[in-house]
């Protein structure tokens, strides 16, 4: 990391209880090498302990900090200041989309949880439901455990909501279930959990969505909901043709 | 049942797990925590389920107490669980001449362990330093901190535990004589401010115990030490790597969900209210974890973060009642009744902290119901949000 001091503006939005919103600057001495959600703990630290951020791993691995930097869909946590402005420049920083302001920038993220839940979405699951294929990673050669079970890994979605904010959609349509649910539903396979069919062969689950993939552009942790969705119309599709052909 | 009312300042692993605990035994609980569950130290860990090994041959009272509660978490809270396991290698001549006390600890603590040749070591990790001259298998494991937290926070409040999120304790209240009947809040979402009454209010607020002490003119000096950890954008193993030595800096490298975090470091601040990420530090953590994965050198950072250890000074007043934790009944040690503080431990111990606590307090109120939690599952972390 350099010594190189940038200064930034950070535009934030502020709400509390029923008063109006409104957005507020602050002008920070940064390090380009710090993260987003480094110069929103600082404001608070030293400039105005009424703000209110959600955050709590700061490496990527418990979605609690998801915000919109420059009005794109962030994990603050590991985005870099270098990478969304420049030295002199500024940082909007507001709550995520499609889900209810609590204050500031937290959001009441219920409706994410709530379709998690309907679809049983492991949070640990077996390594073999999600390799970590790609490249330069050697595999381990042996896969079963010692005592002959499979390692269980923790899921790649880490629940942060971006993908729900970005969705055009689910802005619209309060019901849908929204990419991180359907994609936790891909996951398990409607072969292997054919109870979750019911659940997303409807108008709220995998028809509502337009194919914007704009889910997978902003999601930080390599679970490309929106090629999951497709996949999962194929698998309802394939459902549906077994149950015609009077299949199980 | 009793029906006192008991308030936990603080909702780190220590103030939710103390939650839990006082919700089973029949409490009134409400939890004031000044911003979202585990945004503290507790978020900020590792993540090492520890299972003992690191602390067999200096500190055997803390190895037992983790792999014991590394063995319940396992059972009451899988969902925030990678099981995977750990090795701890020896990479050079020094790490080799620590394996015969590691043997011996390992075995007075009861932590089981297996040693593997090089080669069966690199055939279940082969991203490890080829160079390894042993390893031996334990029963680490990874932590999701976020969930681990929200676990026991979502069982305590089905239980009936009140969490009141982003509401600073801005003073105590007490009765004239001194004593402390509950506290004032400052609710930051709604911009409100209220007082809570309570029986016994439980000060689990880490490093920064202090500053809640003080409000009742009590000085707990603590010395906030924190340490840097850094993440890699790559999963280079499956399994928790130690170095097989002495703890120090930098020595665990821990594979969580498609990343590797390498930590950690010690040094002393101030102020735990903001800790700045050190640019040697993050180096120092490539230095040493690439000693344990080469391939580290090749991987991008993702992440860089510090979280703040509450090392309590020997000037601490009264007796603790543990060693590997501090608790005071700040009746004991300073004549003020209705304040308990919590801090230190670890958080792969929170279950165990928490039932010393509690019990505590329950002795203090004359309430005899004895601790459940280590045979009560909990429920699935979703539920804090989803009634
Ligand atoms: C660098 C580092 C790495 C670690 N790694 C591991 C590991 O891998 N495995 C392991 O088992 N343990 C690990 N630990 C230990 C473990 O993280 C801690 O023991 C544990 O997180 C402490 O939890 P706590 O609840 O006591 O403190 P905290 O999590 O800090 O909780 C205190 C809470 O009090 C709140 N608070 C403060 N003031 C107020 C106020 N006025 N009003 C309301 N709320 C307030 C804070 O917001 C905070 O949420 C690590 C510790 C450090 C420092
Ligand atoms: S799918 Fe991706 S963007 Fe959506 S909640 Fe999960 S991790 Fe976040
Ligand atoms: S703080 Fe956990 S994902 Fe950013």
């Amino acid at each position: 990391m350099s010594e190189e001091k940038w200064t930034v503006n950070f535009v934030v939005y502020r709400k509390k209880g029923e008063g109006a919103p409104h957005y507020q600057t602050f002008t920070l001495e940064v390090s380009p090498e710090e993260y987003v959600i480094d110069g929103v703990e600082r404001i608070w630290a030293f400039h105005d302990r009424s703000l209110v951020f959600a955050h709590a791993c700061h490496h990527s691995t418990c979605g609690a900090c998801g915000m919109r930097v420059n009005g794109v869909e962030k994990l603050t946590c590991i985005t870099r200041i270098r990478d969304v402005t420049s030295n002199g420049g500024t940082l909007r920083i507001e709550p995520l989309r499609n889900f209810p302001v609590i204050s500031d920038l937290v959001v009441d993220m219920s409706r994410l949880y709530v379709g998690m839940d309907k679809v049983h979405a492991p949070a640990v699951h077996p390594l073999s439901m999600a390799p970590l294929e790609g490249e330069g990673i050697k595999p381990p050669r042996e896969v079963p455990m010692d005592d002959g079970k499979e390692y269980l890994r923790l899921a790649d979605c880490i629940e942060c909501g971006l993908c729900i904010s970005a969705c055009p959609v689910a802005g619209t349509a309060e019901e849908y279930l929204g990419p991180a649910v359907l994609a936790a539903a891909q996951l398990q396979g409607l072969g292997r959990a054919p109870d979750l069919t019911a659940v997303v062969d409807c108008v709220d689950g995998v028809w509502r969505c337009h194919s914007a993939y704009e889910c997978t552009a902003v999601c930080p942790s390599s679970v490309d909901p929106g090629w999951r969705i497709m996949d999962l119309r194929r698998q309802v599709l394939a459902q549906r043709i077994r149950r015609w052909f009077g299949g199980a | 049942m009793s029906q006192y009312h008991a308030i936990v300042v603080g909702a780190g692993f220590t103030g939710v797990a103390i939650a839990h605990d006082l919700a089973l035994r029949g409490f009134r609980v409400t939890v004031v925590e000044r911003g979202p569950i585990a945004n503290g130290t507790s978020g900020r860990t590792h993540g090492l389920l520890h299972s003992g090994a690191r602390y067999a041959v200096n500190d055997q009272e803390s190895a037992i107490e983790c792999i014991q509660e590394n063995q319940i978490l396992r059972l009451i809270v899988p969902d925030a669980i990678e099981p995977n396991g750990g090795l701890f290698i020896a990479v050079d001549e020094s790490d080799l001449e620590y394996r015969e006390k590691f043997i011996q600890g390992c075995e007075e603590c009861k932590i089981p362990i297996r040693e593997l040749t090089p080669k069966e070591a690199l055939r279940i990790e082969p991203n490890l330093n080829p160079k390894l001259l042993t390893a031996f298998t334990v029963p680490d494991g990874t932590f999701d901190p976020l969930r681990l937290a929200l676990a026991f926070a979502a069982t305590a409040k089905s239980n009936g535990a009140v969490f009141h999120l982003y509401t600073d304790v801005v003073d105590l209240l007490t009765d004239g004589q001194g004593n402390i009947k509950g506290v004032k809040v400052w609710n930051r979402a709604a911009d409100k401010r209220f007082e809570i009454e309570g029986d016994i209010v439980v000060n689990a607020t880490g490093a920064w115990v202090g500053q809640i002490t003080s409000m009742a003119g009590i000085r707990v000096p603590i010395a906030p030490t924190p340490g840097v950890m850094v993440a890699y954008d790559k999963r280079l193993t499956q399994r928790a790597i130690n170095r097989l030595n002495k703890p120090g800096d930098g020595d665990i490298v821990l594979p969580q969900r498609r990343m590797m975090v390498v930590g950690t470091t010690s040094f002393s601040i101030e102020d735990p209210d903001y800790v700045p990420v050190l640019p040697d530090h993050v180096a120092l953590m490539i230095e040493r974890g690439s000693e344990l994965i080469p391939a580290l050198r090749q991987t991008k950072e993702r992440g860089a973060y510090m979280a703040t250890r509450p090392l309590i000074g020997s000037g601490a007043p009264g007796r603790s009642i543990s060693r590997t934790f501090k608790a005071y009944d700040h009746k004991e040690t300073d004549n003020v009744e209705g304040l308990v503080t919590i801090t230190g431990g670890k958080a792969t111990t929170l279950r165990l902290m928490a039932e010393k606590t509690v019990d505590l307090v329950c002795k203090k109120l004359g309430v005899n119901v004895p601790c459940t939690t280590a045979e009560t599952p909990l429920i699935s972390y979703r539920k804090f949000y989803v009634d």
